[in-house]
């Protein structure tokens, strides 16, 4: 075969592949943990879940990727992504040119405020969190319900159960309650999106104030792991 | 027998789970990125099996800690990364020189020193065959999977109770943090080798003394057998020896026991190798892009195949002699600044040309940086 042939050899099509980032304490490792348990719980699914933080404990751009195939995985992190969260404008700024053309963008836009020209899904997760669901920390699986319902990548039913085996005794009704919350966004968004409406559920608005307080994030000062 | 539950596993609690299966009962650790997992594991499971788990205040315990439980008999486990290594060299030197079996699990990060402690690297290659200084032959595995890494470390505390010694197990962050769905082995799955006691009278025991295979059955301290250790280069008996006679037997002692079973310890994966006139060579979790690309180049016609040191030391000698006796070319794909491609350099046949394929930017190679190079070799 001629030179410079396998350079135009494509992966396989089969092979859906997500990242979640946003910022340290955030908790986008939990979450993409809980949705690569999800999914590899239909034995018909291989799934690899891999991570990408910096040395700060908390603070700092993190991301997590998820690998979905029918078929044995090899290389193991994403290339071109299908779908990207990013529940921070850092994220977003960060891994949006690794979104494949046609790709599924999802952000936080209680948190992100200068979200791209094209197609996107935004759903306020940090704000439903903290005053729908009574607890900020929740913000990471309502999430997680959001892609669920958008992207078709797992059923419900299981996405539930994964968070329920996860849930730390006394949080399961509030992490219950946060992917009800998450999917309920994420069909209405999605209607929305196909009637040809704007993509945010608001228009979009200035910067809020004051910064949304997020517990576990600390700036600017990061401490490092050794 | 219903098969057991699959649950999505880090590579990190893969080797927890498979140390608990190999026997581990001791393990001592100062936590550090990106092994911290291991030692978080262990802290957790271990006690539930009535084994012991200490933190200790560096590495440097951590690792006399566990050459301590290994001579009073019972199997330990240290896991850390390139830094904490470096602090652990003196004493797993010592491991050598008494013949103390135990299990170093290396997760890498790059260097040298705290260089990058969230990256992946496999930069300790060399380190992990030279560290400590003196002549000796060490034994280290490398997974590549998830599912793999608790196969390996099973086998990896089997060689090092088999040939009494420190057996190195080389993960990398990649291999470490990347989670997968996999099934526990049962028991009965998987074999497990124990060390070989003195059965003698103790008052015939010589703890160095010549054996068919160069090693010696070995009491738990407290055992009855009397047992002198010491690092200094030593006689029959244990103690320090200057005599070259002595001293000729000690050293050829500890490199024969491993050097005169490499078919036991050498395991090397073979991919469409059969008719490869192209051969990658690789291990760890750089083998997974390498599977990967292999594959993509045989859908395209390329006689391409792919090798995957399961064993990086001793280094597969005479499996690499034989697999690669065809192939006009070699590439050997590693993350760091090219360490084993000068003992692939050694054993490649005449005709073949050696291609370094490096990283060392604490990213993994990908499916397309392969597929340049394989075109640049062909071409």
């Amino acid at each position: 075969m001629s030179k410079g042939s396998l350079l135009r050899l494509q992966l396989s099509e089969d092979r859906y592949e997500m990242r979640l980032s946003g910022s340290g304490g955030q908790g986008m490792m939990l979450a993409a943990t809980i949705l690569a348990e999800a999914i590899g719980a239909d034995p018909a699914k291989r799934v690899i879940q891999t991570k990408s933080y910096g040395p700060e404990a908390r603070g700092g751009a993190s991301k997590a990727d998820i690998v979905v195939s029918s078929s044995e995985i090899y290389y193991p992190k994403a290339l071109q992504l299908d779908l990207l969260l990013a529940m921070t404008q850092e994220s977003l700024d960060k891994y949006y040119s690794d979104l494949k053309a046609g790709g599924t963008l999802i952000l936080d836009e209680s948190l992100v405020h200068n979200p791209p020209p094209d197609d996107f899904y935004g759903v306020p997760f940090t704000r439903l969190a903290r005053e729908e669901a009574g607890n900020v920390m929740v913000a990471n699986m309502i999430a997680l319900g959001a892609i669920a319902a958008i992207s078709g990548v797992v059923p419900t039913e299981a996405l539930t159960e994964a968070v329920l085996a996860r849930a730390p005794r006394g949080t399961e009704d509030t992490n219950k309650r946060a992917v009800e919350i998450g999917v309920r966004e994420g069909e209405a968004v999605k209607a929305r999106r196909l009637q040809g409406a704007p993509n945010m559920t608001q228009t979009p608005s200035a910067p809020e104030e004051a910064p949304i307080e997020v517990p576990g994030i600390v700036f600017p000062r990061c401490q490092f792991e050794h | 027998m219903s098969r057991p539950k699959r649950q999505l596993m880090m590579g990190n609690q893969a080797c927890v789970q498979g140390a608990l299966r190999a026997g581990l009962r001791f393990y001592a650790g100062y936590p550090i990125t990106p092994s911290t997992e291991v030692t978080e594991g262990c802290a957790r499971e271990l006690p539930k099996t009535g084994g012991r788990f200490l933190q200790m205040e560096d590495e440097i315990g951590a690792i006399s800690a566990v050459v301590g439980a290994s001579v009073a008999g019972v199997k330990a486990m240290t896991a850390t990364s390139g830094p904490g290594y470096s602090l652990m060299v003196e004493n797993i030197g010592y491991a050598y020189m008494i013949e103390a079996p135990c299990v170093i699990v290396n997760v890498q990060r790059g260097g040298p020193s705290t260089g990058l402690p969230t990256k992946t690297s496999q930069s300790d290659t060399m380190q992990t065959r030279w560290g400590p200084h003196g002549d000796y032959t060490a034994i280290a595995v490398a997974p590549s999977t998830v599912a793999d890494t608790v196969t390996e470390t099973i086998r990896a505390f089997n060689l090092a109770e088999r040939f009494r010694t420190p057996v190195t197990i080389l993960l990398d962050e990649v291999i470490g943090h990347m989670q997968e769905m996999i099934s526990l082995p049962e028991p009965g799955e998987y074999q497990v080798v124990d060390r070989v006691k003195p059965t003698c009278p103790p008052e015939e025991y010589e703890p160095y003394g010549s054996t068919d295979n160069f090693v010696n059955p070995m009491p738990a301290y407290g055992d009855g057998y009397r047992w002198y250790a010491t690092g200094l280069t030593h006689d029959a008996m244990g103690f320090p020896t200057n005599r070259p006679d002595e001293i000729v037997v000690n050293l050829d002692k500890l490199r024969r026991k491993i050097e005169d079973f490499r078919d036991e310890i050498c395991k090397v994966r073979a991919d469409w190798m059969d008719d490869a006139e192209f051969a990658l060579v690789s291990y760890g979790s750089v083998s997974r892009t390498a599977l990967l690309a292999t594959k993509l180049a045989r859908e395209a016609g390329v006689k391409v195949g792919c090798l995957q040191l399961q064993t990086v030391w001793p280094f597969p000698l005479a499996q690499l002699r034989e697999l690669l006796q065809d192939c006009t070319a070699v590439i050997v794909a590693e993350l760091n600044m090219g360490q084993i491609v000068r003992e692939v350099e050694r054993v490649a046949p005449p005709q073949a040309r050696v291609h370094s394929l490096l990283r060392y930017d604490g990213e993994i190679l990908t499916p397309i940086q392969f597929l340049e190079k394989i075109e640049e070799v062909r071409s």
